[in-house]
């Protein structure tokens, strides 16, 4: 057991866990934060996915050594009011059914619309095509990452 | 699950709609002559408006990701006079009031929710609304009829008062009987829709299902489970397991051995470590291939009757064909994004329970069951569901009796979480079944004997609280029972053999339609092809007496240009069906790549009566749609020394984003009876995708999923 320093949504914690407990048992069980998901345990289907230093990695495979000293954003940390230009798209075209793989996907989606302002069908199949969604939410999801590009190119802020 | 099997199981409380208003709390104070001041005002179940013109309106059903939340508060809005953004959402608690309408029980399925509340939700909207008129009328001293409402106010007077004003007021005046309704052309929401209400804190993670319930002294718990069904603990040794760090307990339960930590991974990590000896019994002798060859043997001698007509055996021999055809399909496992959990207080006198369940007083009853206590004594918070599909419909109320054995036998509060290993392995599958089907068809093609049998388990055989079972489960024959396609031939029957096995099966997304929607379909274009006819003119000739499945088939047929020839390398097909009392045809697109296939657009049409919310209708469609695309594709449980050999999302594949197509959804105008929304489109999709792949390569497919067959175009 060790005493570790992280940083979720830019607040620095001092966290009592064995380095090889994964960063999502951290982030939910130790952090108290649950916005951030367990579906598979094994890398598989996404809705655990958090940024580390901006980068979605998939927490539930993520050893919370590898997080110490680095910057993690969770869903709760993606905007001050749920004003990200996805977030709003996702709420403006009732993306979310059940919801539950919800706080994955605008995690992956964050990264690729920061990294492409102007995603193809293509682009959106290489980003997303690591997030299940079992209520099918996937057309929805289509739609709304083109849309919060779209807003994004038009000023509306991140 | 099907409203027809609830009403043949004999549990229906009256005939019709029932309409039930309780009297509440504050109009019992008022009854009594004591103050109500600080209650607020609640003229039923099913909405609450307090002095600080808090409006909350309670769910009788539960949001799994239909859209209840929205659509219930929809309807009571229009009645109330509201705008939904002045209304707070709660899922009800557990109690008599919030009884499905029609099946008696509280409970969320059968894709019922909007149609089973529609009158029941206005009602107490329009009751709420007269109450506060007459308590305006009353402060101003005028009459009702010089009263107004208008978006939470009552206008009396020249005086505009919220409804929190009045709400104290209204509360002392006895609740009307009868209420009128609003005409239809003074609906703001209902046939218009609204935003998602829960949309916003699904997208900023405040959302709360049950697994993210948290409280101080909270321990988790993760079970070891016997590997094959049936199986008992016959010792086990917990000295490992308590020597991970986390891990505080570990106690036997009658489903296992369940391992207690102070968070999730250390009860991972200590069931790892955990050694149980099992005693796997009977079970160990169920292999999927040999289950295949009995059922399949079995399926070719008649069952008993589920509907009969003339003499099926007599009539194909006289036909001039006979197309003869077997369907094998496949356990499937729901695997909702949230794996099975159940969290429990249990206390001397009380216990309270966190979860996410479509049958939260069932539940409640098998825990009180367990506790010894009275079912009052049990609170059932009902958290948002991550996905139900049925899953969480479980008469045995599997997941929340397990965690329930476990406070008990552990003595302290616990959240039960399984692994999605744990969800994979656990059961409660759609069945596996076997079709034998033989049409025989006339000079003209057309179908004039049909014999049908079908080999599965019962699922009412395994939901004591409907009744006994009859001896025709409908919910293993519905969408063959009952089929516009086989009603009109002269000799035909329809027979069932109940099985039964020691895995438990349970009401998957369509239920009984899963299978036997995808064996009419396919059928039907066997039966086309046979005739030498085009799939959807040959379903018209024989769906001229069927209006609702006649107007869905020839919307999607019209919209989705079925007479145009498809791009290069794609081909067509066709399905139509109808289930929960809505009709839905479907046409899929596809192209065959490097043996397997590719779904590239779906086009999709339905009939539901009225669309309370159109969006959420066509949301459904999608939703439904690519469900029955993972079924068709992927979907397959199997056993070998009656172990399960999937797994994970790695071998219970679920399609994902780069698979999902291009999906159109029309809804027709229509005014007929209102039927459901949440799974009439999957029983469809997977026929219309494999009739598709028939025209690529001319291959039938009886048993799925797709997977398993190399595709070659022709």
């Amino acid at each position: 057991m060790d005493s570790l320093t992280i940083t979720i949504n830019g607040k620095q914690q001092v966290v009592n866990a064995d380095p090889d407990m994964p960063l999502l048992w951290v982030i939910r069980d130790l952090a108290g934060l649950t916005g951030t998901k367990f579906g598979c345990g094994v890398a598989q289907c996404g809705a655990c996915t958090v940024h580390l230093n901006g980068e979605a990695v998939r927490s539930c495979v993520t050893k919370v050594s590898r997080a110490a000293g680095q910057q993690i954003t969770t869903i709760e940390g993606l905007s001050k009011g749920n004003d990200h230009p996805l977030q709003i798209a996702w709420a403006e075209l009732d993306v979310p059914q059940c919801g539950y793989c919800q706080s994955g996907q605008l995690m992956s989606a964050a990264v690729l619309l920061r990294e492409n302002a102007n995603p193809t069908d293509q682009d959106i199949d290489d980003a997303m095509s690591g997030n299940i969604c079992r209520c099918g939410t996937y057309p929805r999801i289509r739609a709304a990452i083109h849309k919060a590009a779209q807003m994004q190119r038009e000023g509306v802020k991140s | 699950m099907n409203r027809r099997a609830f009403l043949q199981s004999g549990t229906i409380l009256g005939g019709g709609l029932l309409i039930s208003f309780t009297i509440p709390q504050a109009n019992k104070l008022a009854a009594l002559g004591k103050t109500t001041a600080d209650a607020g005002f609640a003229p039923n179940a099913f909405l609450n408006i307090a002095t600080d013109n808090t409006i909350t309106v309670y769910l009788s059903h539960v949001e799994m990701g239909q859209g209840i939340w929205t659509t219930l508060p929809m309807l009571l809005a229009d009645e109330l006079d509201v705008d939904l953004d002045q209304v707070t959402v709660k899922h009800s608690g557990v109690g008599k009031s919030y009884n499905h309408t029609i099946y008696g029980i509280q409970i969320t399925g059968g894709s019922s929710s909007t149609w089973s509340e529609f009158d029941r939700y206005r009602n107490a909207g329009a009751t709420a609304r007269v109450l506060l008129t007459q308590a305006a009328a009353k402060r101003s001293g005028v009459v009702v009829e010089n009263c107004k409402t208008e978006k939470g106010h009552v206008i009396a007077a020249g005086k505009k008062y919220t409804y929190g004003e009045l709400a104290a007021e209204a509360a002392l005046l006895p609740v009307p009987q009868q209420v009128p309704l609003r005409p239809k052309k003074d609906w703001k929401y209902i046939g218009k829709g609204a935003s998602r209400m829960d949309a916003s804190v699904k997208t900023n993670g405040e959302a709360k299902f049950g697994i993210d319930i948290q409280f101080p002294g909270l321990l988790t718990a993760v079970v070891a489970h016997a590997p094959v069904f049936g199986g008992k603990v016959q010792s086990f040794d917990a000295s490992k397991a308590m020597a991970v760090p986390g891990v505080v307990q570990v106690v036997q339960i009658p489903t296992g051995v369940a391992v207690i930590a102070n968070h999730f991974w250390a009860a991972q990590r200590g069931r790892k470590a955990l050694h149980v000896t099992w005693d796997n019994g009977a079970g160990a002798e169920l292999f999927t291939t040999k289950q295949t060859e009995s059922y399949k043997k079995l399926a070719t001698t008649n069952g008993l009757a589920a509907q009969q007509k003339g003499d099926a055996a007599a009539g194909l021999t006289k036909a001039s064909k006979v197309v003869s055809s077997q369907y094998v399909f496949p356990y499937l496992a729901h695997a909702p994004m949230e794996p099975m959990n159940c969290t429990v207080n249990l206390q001397k006198d009380s216990c309270e329970i966190w979860t996410g369940t479509q049958m939260p007083g069932i539940d409640q009853a098998a825990a009180a069951k367990i506790l010894g206590m009275k079912p009052e004594q049990v609170k059932i918070n009902v958290a948002f569901l991550g996905g139900g599909f049925g899953r969480r419909a479980t008469p045995t109320s599997d997941f929340v009796a397990e965690a329930v054995h476990i406070a008990k036998a552990s003595g302290k509060p616990v959240k039960m979480v399984w692994t999605r290993e744990d969800d994979m392995k656990g059961g409660y599958y759609r069945g596996f079944c076997v079709h034998n089907v033989k049409v025989g068809l006339d000079a003209q093609g057309l179908p004039i004997a049909w014999k049908h049998n079908i080999v599965g388990q019962s699922i009412m055989g395994g939901a004591p609280m409907f009744g006994p079972p009859p001896p025709v489960d409908n919910t293993s024959v519905e969408g063959v029972k009952g089929s516009p396609y086989i009603a009109g031939i002269p000799d035909h029957y329809i027979g069932l053999h109940t099985t039964k096995e020691v895995v438990p099966i349970l009401w998957f997304r369509s239920v009984g339609n899963t299978h036997t929607g995808y064996v009419m379909e396919t059928m039907l274009d066997e039966l086309a092809h046979a005739a030498g006819r085009d799939p959807v003119n040959y379903r018209r000739a024989l769906l001229k007496d069927h209006p609702r499945h006649l107007a869905a088939l020839n919307l999607v047929a019209d919209k989705g240009g079925w007479e145009k020839p498809a791009p290069h390398g794609r081909y067509k097909g066709v399905a139509v069906h109808e289930a929960f009392g809505s009709y839905v045809a479907i046409i899929a697109e596809v192209s065959i790549n490097n043996g397997q296939v590719r779904v590239h657009k779906i086009d999709c049409a339905i009939d539901c009566g009225l669309a309370v919310n159109p969006d959420g209708v066509k949301a459904q469609m999608e939703s439904g749609i690519i469900f029955g695309l993972t079924m068709a594709l992927y979907g397959e449980i199997t056993l070998e020394n009656g172990k399960v050999q999937q797994n994970n999302f790695y071998d219970y594949r679920i399609a994902r984003m780069n698979e999902s197509p291009e999906i159109n959804v029309f809804i027709a105008d229509s005014n007929e009876k209102m039927g459901g929304a949440g799974e009439c489109a999957v029983p469809p999709t997977a026929p219309a995708i494999v009739n598709a792949i028939f025209a690529a390569t001319g291959k039938r497919i009886y048993n799925l999923p797709i997977m398993n067959h190399k595709l070659t175009q022709v």
